[in-house]
This record gives C-alpha cells, sequence and structure tokens, in this order.
C-alpha cells in the first residue's frame, strides 16, 4: 500500500483522536477535581448528536443546529449536576458507578421517547462536503479535517483557559489536591456546577461535530464512553495533557489496528491500556499515590 | 429477637423454595431457576465488592467463560455428562487468576478501568471470533446429564431437576462462603474493605488476600455462567457486556439487596429480574421505571432492600437499644 | 556496650522539592526509649514513615538488628518485629474494640488463608488480642465499635493493635495528640510499663512527657538531625535551646 493510503489513516486517527480528547478532558476533569465516575458522560455525547440531528432537522444548518444546540447541552449539564451528580461528591465509587448507571438507562429510554429507535444521519454542510484530493485515487474529505480543525482550536482555547485564568488556577489545583480548593474558600459548589456543565458541553460538542461523519444511532453514548475512560486512564485522572495523548494514543491504535490486524482491532486498545497500568499503576501523567 | 427472627428467616426462605416446584408452573420454575443462577452470580460479585473491597468491573467476563468453556466444549456433543462438563467451569479461575494478578496492583478507579478492560478484552474476543459464533454465540442443543453406567441419575432436561440442581449449587455456594468469611482469611478481606492500609501495616501481604478473594469469586461467577449456559441453552457475548445484562446489572443486584451480606445477592436477583420481567408490562420504556428506582434505592437506602427487613421486624418486636438496625451511610471515597 | 537494635545511615526522602528528611544517621539502641522531637515539618513523622516501610526512602540504609530492610513494603517489615502506631488515628471503625485486636493479632499466625474452621476458635489468637487489650486498657470496651468510642479510647485501641502484633520495636508517632490529661497520664504508664521489655521509638509533642520517659532524645530541624544525646544533654544544648526550645517557649 502507498503513503497516501496511511496519510489518510494517520487523519482519521488524529480526528478520532480529537473527539475522544473532547469527551475525554470533562471526564477527567470531573474525576481529578470531583472525584466523581461518571458512567453518563457518553451519553452527553449521544445527545449531542441527536441534538446535532434534531436540530438540523428543523432549522435545515448544522450551524445554526450547533449554535442552539450548545446552551440546550450547558443547561442539561447544569440540570443533572444540581438534581444527581452533586449527590454523589462525598460518595463511594461504586454508588457513583451505580447512580450513573441509572442515568444511562435514563437517557438512554428518554433518546427513544424523543427520537425513536432508528439510525439517522446528518448532512455535511455543502461547503465542507467536498474531498481534497492526495493523488489520482486518494482524497480526504474536507469536512473531517474541518473537524480537526476546530478540535485544535478548542484545546488551544482550552489550554489557554487552564494556563492563565483564575477558573484555571482553580481547575489547577482542584485537580492536584481537592481538599486546598475547599479550605481556599473557592465557592466548591459554583467550581463544580462549571466544571460539570463546561464538560458536558464539550462532550455533547463532540457528538454534534461527530454527526455528519458517523451515523446517529441508540446506544452510541456507551462505546463513546467506555473508549474515553481508557484514555482517562491511560493519561492519568485529573490530567488534561494526560488525556490529550491518551486520546491521541487511541486514535493511533484503533485506526491502524483496523487496517493491520482487523480482528484484534477493539481488544487492542484495551491492551494498551492494561501494559500501561502495569507500567505505571496511576497512568502517563497521574500522580502517584 | 432480631437474631432469632434471622435465624428462622432463612430456613423459612429456603423450605419456600424447596417447595416451590410443586406448586409453580413449569415457566415459573424456569424463571426461578434463572433467578437462582443469577443469585450464585450476584454473590460472588459481592464477595468483592461488599466483603473485600474491590469494585471490579470485569467480573462478567468469568461468567462469560463458564459459560463459553461448557458451549466450545460441548458444542457437537449429544450427551453432555455432567462430570466431565462441571470442572469446565474452572476455566474461569483460571482466567481469574491471571486478569486479577495483573488488576490487584492498581486501586481506586484504576481498579475498576482495568477490570473493565479485561472485561472488555474477553468480550470482543467472543464477539469477533467466528470460530465461536461471533455476535450469535454458539448454541447447546443438550443440557448435562449426570450417569452411572448407562443409568441416567440426575437429567438436567427436566425442569424441576435442573431448578434443584441449581439451589443446590446456590447453597453450596452460600455455605463455602459463609464457612470462608468466619475462617481467618475471611477476617482479612473484611479488614482489606474496611482499611486496607492498616490490614498492611499490621503484617499482611494484602496483594495475595485480594488475588485468593478475586480467584474465588471469578471460579464461583464461572459456575455460574456454566449454568445458565446449561439452562438457556446458549452462551454468546452479552454475557460479557458491561451495560445490559452485565456487570452493571450485577451491581445493581447487589446493592438493591444489600451488599456485604451472603443474602443481599439472593433477595436482590429476585427484585431485579422481577422488575425486569414486570416493569415492561406496565410501559414500553420501563427502563426508565428502573433506572428510577435504583437511583432512589442507592441514594436513600444505601445498604439495600435487605436492610429493611430487621428495621421491620425491631418495630414490630421491642428494639433492644443496643442493637440499632445496621444503617450507616457509605463510607467517604477511598482514595487509593 | 551499645546494642543497636535499629540504624538509618544516610537516609534521605524529599517531596518533589520539599525535603522531608535529608541524611538522617541515627543508632537506636536496643531497650531504650528513644524520642524524637523538633518543630512541626521537621520531618519526624517522615522518619517514622521510612523506618515503618510506609515510605520508601530516596537515598541511604535502614538495618534492623544487623538486617537490611530498606525498601521493604510495610508488611513484611511488621513481620520482622516493627510494630507502628498513627498519628491520626488509624483503626478499623466498624469493628469491636476486640475485632480490631483480633485482626491484629491474627496477623502473627504463620498464615491467615485458612479457609475452614472458624477463626473464633483460634486460642493463641484470642488471648493475644485479650492480652493486648488489657494491656492498653481496653478491656472492659471490648464489644463497643471502635467508631462509638471516645477519642482517647480510640488512641488506645491504636496502641492495642500495635501491641497485638507483638513487635519487638514500637514505633509511636505522637501517642499523646489530642488527649485529656487524665488520659495522658494512663497512657505514658502505659509506655512506662512497656518500655521495661520493648524498644520505643517516641515522637511527642508532650515535652514533659518526653522528659518523663525518654533516655535519650533527637532533635530534627527542617529534615535534618540536629543533635543526638541524653535529656541532660539537650537540656544544656545551646544549639536546641536556640532553635527548638526557644521557639517553644516563642509560642507559649
Amino acid at each position: 500500500m502507498e503513503l497516501s493510503f496511511y496519510l489518510v489513516q494517520l487523519l482519521n486517527a488524529i480526528q478520532y483522536g480529537f473527539l475522544l480528547f473532547l469527551v475525554a478532558s470533562g471526564l477527567t476533569l470531573l474525576f481529578g477535581i470531583m472525584g466523581i465516575i461518571n458512567l453518563a458522560h457518553g451519553s452527553f455525547y449521544m445527545i449531542g448528536a441527536y441534538l446535532a440531528y434534531g436540530l438540523t432537522e428543523m432549522t435545515g444548518s448544522l450551524w445554526l443546529g450547533i449554535l442552539l444546540g450548545l446552551p440546550i447541552a450547558l443547561l442539561v449539564g447544569y440540570l443533572v449536576e444540581r438534581f444527581a451528580i452533586s449527590f454523589l461528591y462525598k460518595r463511594d465509587h461504586l454508588y457513583q458507578v451505580l447512580l450513573t448507571f441509572a442515568l444511562i438507562l435514563i437517557f438512554n429510554e428518554l433518546q427513544q421517547i424523543l427520537w425513536g429507535t432508528d439510525v439517522h444521519g446528518v448532512a455535511i454542510p455543502a461547503p465542507l462536503a467536498g474531498s481534497i484530493p492526495l493523488t489520482e485515487n486518494q482524497s480526504y474529505p474536507v469536512y473531517r479535517l474541518f473537524i480537526s480543525a476546530v478540535c485544535i482550536a478548542i484545546a488551544g482555547g482550552m489550554s489557554w483557559v487552564i494556563q492563565k485564568t483564575r477558573l484555571g488556577m482553580m481547575i489547577r489545583a482542584g485537580a492536584s489536591n481537592r481538599e486546598m480548593v475547599q479550605a481556599l474558600g473557592i465557592d466548591v459548589n459554583r467550581l463544580f456546577a462549571l466544571v460539570f456543565s463546561l464538560g458536558v458541553a464539550l462532550a455533547a460538542f463532540a457528538g454534534m461535530l461527530a454527526a455528519p461523519v458517523d451515523s446517529v444511532y441508540p446506544g452510541m453514548g456507551e462505546n463513546v464512553l467506555i473508549i474515553s475512560f481508557v484514555v482517562v486512564v491511560i493519561g492519568g485522572t485529573g490530567s488534561i495533557k494526560g488525556a490529550f495523548i491518551g486520546a491521541m494514543l487511541i486514535g493511533l491504535v484503533s485506526t491502524f489496528g483496523k487496517v493491520l490486524l482487523p480482528e484484534m482491532a477493539s481488544i487492542m486498545a484495551y491492551a494498551l491500556m492494561a501494559l500501561i497500568l502495569l507500567w505505571r499503576p496511576q497512568g502517563l501523567f497521574g500522580r502517584a499515590h | 429477637m432480631a437474631v432469632t427472627t434471622r435465624s428462622l428467616t432463612l430456613p423459612a426462605a429456603l423450605l419456600i423454595l424447596v417447595l416451590f416446584p410443586l406448586f409453580g408452573s413449569s415457566f415459573y420454575v424456569g424463571l426461578l431457576t434463572r433467578i437462582l443462577i443469577l443469585a450464585i452470580f450476584a454473590m460472588s460479585l459481592d464477595l468483592l465488592i461488599g466483603y473485600t473491597g474491590l469494585v471490579s468491573f470485569g467480573h462478567a467476563a468469568f461468567f462469560g467463560i463458564g459459560g463459553y468453556a461448557l458451549a466450545i466444549a460441548f458444542q457437537d456433543a449429544t450427551t453432555i455428562h455432567l462430570w466431565q462438563a462441571l470442572p469446565l467451569s474452572l476455566a474461569a479461575a483460571l482466567a481469574a487468576l491471571v486478569v486479577g494478578w495483573i488488576s490487584i496492583r492498581t486501586s481506586g478507579i484504576y481498579f475498576i478501568m482495568i477490570t473493565l478492560a479485561f472485561g472488555q478484552m474477553f468480550f470482543y474476543y467472543f464477539f469477533e471470533s467466528p470460530r465461536y459464533g461471533g455476535d450469535d454465540g454458539i448454541f447447546l442443543f443438550f443440557k448435562p446429564v449426570l450417569m452411572i453406567g448407562t443409568e441416567s441419575i440426575l437429567n438436567l432436561e427436566n425442569e424441576n431437576t435442573f431448578y434443584y440442581f441449581a439451589l443446590g449449587c446456590l447453597v453450596t455456594g452460600y455455605l463455602l462462603l459463609a464457612m470462608i468469611l468466619r475462617a481467618p482469611f475471611g477476617k482479612v478481606i473484611t479488614a482489606i474493605k474496611a482499611n486496607e492500609h492498616r490490614v498492611r501495616a499490621l503484617g499482611y501481604s494484602i496483594n495475595r488476600y485480594k488475588l485468593v478473594s478475586f480467584v474465588i469469586a471469578g471460579t464461583l461467577a464461572g459456575l455460574a455462567g456454566f449454568l445458565e449456559g446449561a439452562h438457556s441453552g446458549y452462551v454468546n457475548p452479552s454475557y460479557m457486556s458491561w451495560h445490559s445484562s452485565g456487570i452493571a446489572i450485577a451491581i445493581a443486584i447487589v446493592v438493591l439487596g444489600g451488599m456485604g451480606t451472603l443474602y443481599g445477592p439472593i433477595v436482590g436477583a429476585f427484585i431485579v429480574v422481577l422488575l425486569q420481567d414486570f416493569l415492561p408490562s406496565l410501559t414500553e420504556h420501563w427502563q426508565l421505571l428502573f433506572g428510577g428506582i435504583v437511583i432512589s434505592v442507592a441514594l436513600f437506602l444505601p445498604r439495600g432492600a435487605t436492610s429493611l427487613l430487621p428495621r421491620i421486624l425491631s418495630r414490630r418486636q421491642t428494639t433492644r437499644p443496643d442493637s440499632p438496625p445496621p444503617e450507616d451511610g457509605p463510607r467517604e471515597p477511598a482514595d487509593g | 556496650m551499645a546494642d543497636t537494635i535499629l540504624r538509618t545511615d544516610h537516609l534521605s526522602k524529599s517531596f518533589g522539592g520539599l525535603v522531608a528528611a535529608s541524611n538522617v544517621s541515627l543508632d537506636f539502641e536496643r531497650g531504650q526509649v528513644h524520642a524524637v522531637i523538633g518543630p512541626n515539618g521537621a520531618g519526624k513523622t517522615t522518619l517514622i514513615n521510612l523506618l515503618s516501610g510506609d515510605l520508601q526512602p530516596d537515598d541511604g540504609s535502614i538495618l534492623f538488628n544487623g538486617k537490611h530492610i530498606t525498601h521493604l513494603p510495610p508488611d513484611r517489615i511488621s513481620q520482622l518485629g516493627i510494630g507502628r502506631s498513627y498519628q491520626k488515628t488509624n483503626i478499623f471503625n466498624e469493628f469491636s474494640c476486640y475485632e480490631n485486636c483480633w485482626v491484629a493479632a491474627q496477623s502473627r499466625l504463620k498464615t491467615s488463608m485458612r479457609f475452614f474452621r472458624p477463626a473464633s476458635r483460634l486460642k493463641t489468637v484470642r488471648e493475644r488480642a485479650e492480652k493486648a487489650l488489657e494491656l492498653c486498657g481496653l478491656s472492659r470496651r471490648c464489644d463497643t465499635r471502635a467508631a462509638a468510642m471516645s477519642y482517647g479510647e480510640q488512641r488506645q485501641l491504636e496502641i492495642g493493635m500495635m501491641l497485638a502484633t507483638e513487635p519487638e520495636l514500637l514505633l509511636l508517632d505522637e501517642p499523646l495528640a489530642g488527649m485529656g490529661s487524665e488520659e495522658s497520664r494512663r497512657v505514658i504508664e502505659l509506655l512506662r510499663r512497656l518500655a521495661e521489655n520493648h524498644t520505643l521509638i517516641l515522637i511527642e509533642h508532650d515535652m514533659d512527657a518526653v522528659f518523663a520517659i525518654a533516655e535519650k532524645l533527637t532533635v530534627m530541624v527542617n529534615g535534618r538531625v540536629l543533635e543526638t544525646g541524653t535529656v541532660e544533654q539537650i537540656r544544656n544544648s545551646r544549639a536546641v535551646q536556640d532553635v527548638y526550645l526557644g521557639e517553644e517557649e516563642a509560642d507559649g
């Protein structure tokens, strides 16, 4: 196979890695700052995709759909934090797992009530619908490049927020030492609600961006959820940098796994995680206990 | 008082279970068999989460391996000899030894995630393996029989016989676990759940105890998977999935019933299976109700349904002031 | 003459940039009560954690009865005969007082990988647990849930659990912290009794108690050993007065 084929795969891997990063970054902060294992995080990815689908159908434009969908996702995140997650902060991991699992059931059922069980597609907006030819018979869709570009912008923005702003300072403090934030007299409840809502918005946004390339289907959240957890654990909980590296690693392993070792592809991501944890039980950038 | 009531409750429940096939239709005997098998699985999980403090998210893999071991070995056989088949559930013990040996080095969320990763690996291995039927799994057209010479003394084709066999397995499992928990080993694992760091400082090499507990639980889960495969006549990857029928439901069973007790998971299996059978008749969107119930119990009754029993009993009888119902909230998250 | 039970050689430990122990070389003599004192943040608890295996040193070595125990895990160190108590009460809250000591006593079985006979039938373990309870003065509280006991009693239980492992060397991290005067008096009495046939390494802020029972003192400041000597020597040391006792007076 020729070089351009691998280039296409590499671009796909990076694009997939970026989407995973959007989902995983919220998840890792949730755990790092609030100590919460949120199984329902994948549901927000699904909700994003369905919002994109539903609102695009209504307005006729994916852009309008995303624009309207984001505040809805933020609101959903805020409500879920207030009425469900905030009861879990002091709980054992076991109860967090159980309660957020129940949330998955509820979200899935609500999705079916609202949108049914059919598989849907979202059209790629016209200006981005084309492909860039690489060689005579290889080309690359513009929209996928667009996804990567948007994600780079978001990752850059996040890194700026975390390094330079007061919110970022609080997030960094919280991720490295949860008790310290509480001791510093920061309004923990507001910080948690904010971080959670932002995490939800990021996951939903990833779902919206992905809707035109993947189809929109029931249960899509669970697939993303587990692989995002793998990303978080590889990178080390609470570490945005770790989530980024982990997402790229998983993007590469799954994409090239599918090409080179199709029958083992699904196992490889998990095997990679097991190997990394054997080597560093706290993940690549996690704090040692 | 409460002690005598409880010591009567268990034999009474057992008696009802023993007598049930005399009255119940074969449909309900089949349903009850499913519940008993699930109870064995849930009990094995409780040994981990309720007694050892290991939240294993890969436990369903051992359930599945128990089933697959049976199905792979006997998929073309016309007679399944029980004495040949039953030891196959030990395949789960072997898998648990390997998975446990690697996983117990981690703790907290990392333990949850690495066990989940192993569970997913097994799931995808069978899901994508054409040799073992992939998504469809493997069908078994016969049920195990126990024969001496040509005389069949235990034929599981008979629904009632299977029921009693499953009940026998459950009771045996219960008694074995009760014995282990009263023995020195049990004291160590319950202490590990309470305060792992301190147990280590007292001179125990805790990882060995965790590993043995992990393997015992895995073996029992394998037995349950073996029974489920034999009973339903098919084994497929959904045995090992983490949601729908898999580990998350098993955790729900343990917590809804009451973790850290051996009877809790049995009660939980009844509650969950009956809910799953009954709720769909109320509404198409029954998962909404089921999710709501799980949330309410986990929030307001963290010790599970069985924690209600002593309360109800003590309300009716005179309460002993020095024995309050075992009701205290969950522990602080163990930052491992 | 001097019979060293425990020796540390250039022991060092830092957390990130913070040096918690630096070149700590100390000899602890068998049968003595050796107290380690120093202002907060001097690295006393770090030292205990290094000795008990809860922390691994960056550098240096530890010898117990002439054998290297550097980098051994806490359970192995406990099995060799070094017991420790914690500054922050570290017990099994939901267990009864007796069960706490039971688990501790059971650790001296050759193995607890025993699955068949009920634990309660093990006579040696029972006797050891009861003896420890009696020593720490909690015999009457046998069946009380540990979480339901008073703070002082929990501190006593902490010591009782350590005793139930029948150690030769006791590492005591502020056994009197947060105790009332009556409780303190009782624990000091207990420590004095233990000193008759054990070696004690003691961290304590209560100077009266330290001077009452310690035979040897080590003063630590900023992770370093400032001085080691008899109670008299330390009392008269200018360096110690400057750095430590002076500060103590300024505080009070």
